[in-house]
């Protein structure tokens, strides 16, 4: 008995999940095949790029504010 | 000590871009994989309207006490908090697209987030349509205080009252209904965090470099 009811309710807590991915698409395929880090890869490098712009605009004031300064 | 909340803010998008695209994700119909949507295009909007809060006080503590530098951080936080809005209002288009079936959907909630901006752009033209400097800077500060009590009720309540498809909206209370499970949680609120700072940064640019401006044609 209890054989049957663990072997039931095994396959019922697979079968939800089994379900569940089955029902709402995502990008599953491209998490599989790795292809994802090349979009994380591409929004890093624009991420970084443009915080590396803003550093450098920072740093262009602080310069400038000297100047003025003097 | 003074560039610390800038170190912050990079360290937290990385942090929210990493995490964002790769942490598990709800699976939920009709969103599917956009559902990552909401750490970028929400963020925007807190941003702007924290920037916008930023932008009344000074608006207020000139109206208090007449001091140009109030006027001038008035202004930035206004300026920096509309091209928030109006990256909010671009990523929402592209996100409605494929979810609700067209870029303009006539959803309470965009169009009042819509109207918002027109009257914070008015703002603009206010400051641009007066010449001298100190009727200028009045003027604008009392119209600041006037767009920000029009800009809250246009966003947080009128979708509120209607039926709004934006979550959270149309008769459903509060954040809950944001169905934000604790994992998107993790993520969004860091990066409300993170965009926040990022604008309080390019702020704090536009201020040096309007004072130098003055500065310069003092002289």
């Amino acid at each position: 008995m209890k054989k049957i009811l663990t072997t039931l309710l095994f396959s019922f807590i697979t079968f939800l999940g089994f379900s569940q991915a089955a029902e709402v698409e995502m990008a599953d395929t491209m998490r599989a095949n790795g292809k994802i880090y090349v979009v994380v890869g591409i929004i890093l490098i624009v991420l970084v790029g443009f915080i590396l712009y803003l550093f450098a605009l920072d740093r262009k004031i602080s310069r400038l504010e000297k100047l003025v300064k003097k | 000590m003074k560039n610390l909340y800038k170190y912050i803010a990079v360290a937290l998008l990385v942090y929210i871009h990493l995490g964002g695209l790769l942490l598990e994700a709800p699976r939920l119909n009709i969103l599917n994989e956009t559902v990552r949507a909401l750490y970028f295009h929400v963020p925007m909007w807190f941003g702007m309207v924290l920037l916008y809060s930023i932008s009344v006080y000074y608006a207020i503590k000139f109206l208090r006490n007449p001091l140009s530098d109030f006027d001038l951080k008035s202004v930035e936080y206004a300026n920096v908090g509309t091209a928030f809005g109006i990256l909010g209002i671009l990523t929402g288009m592209l996100w409605a697209n494929y979810t609700w079936g067209s870029p303009w959907h006539g959803d309470p909630k965009q169009n009042g987030a819509a109207i918002a901006l027109l009257v914070y752009l008015a703002y603009f033209v206010l400051r641009g349509s007066v010449d001298n400097e100190e009727q200028k800077a009045r003027l604008s500060a009392v119209y600041n205080i006037f767009a920000f009590a029009a800009m809250i009720p246009l966003i947080f309540i009128i979708p509120r009252l209607t039926d709004s498809m934006h979550p959270g909206n149309g008769g459903n209370p509060g954040f809950n209904a944001y169905d934000l499970d604790s994992r998107m949680r993790l993520i969004f609120y860091p990066a409300v965090i993170a965009w926040f700072l990022i604008g309080v940064w390019i702020v704090s640019l536009r201020v040096r470099y309007r004072l130098l401006q003055n500065q310069l044609s003092e002289n």
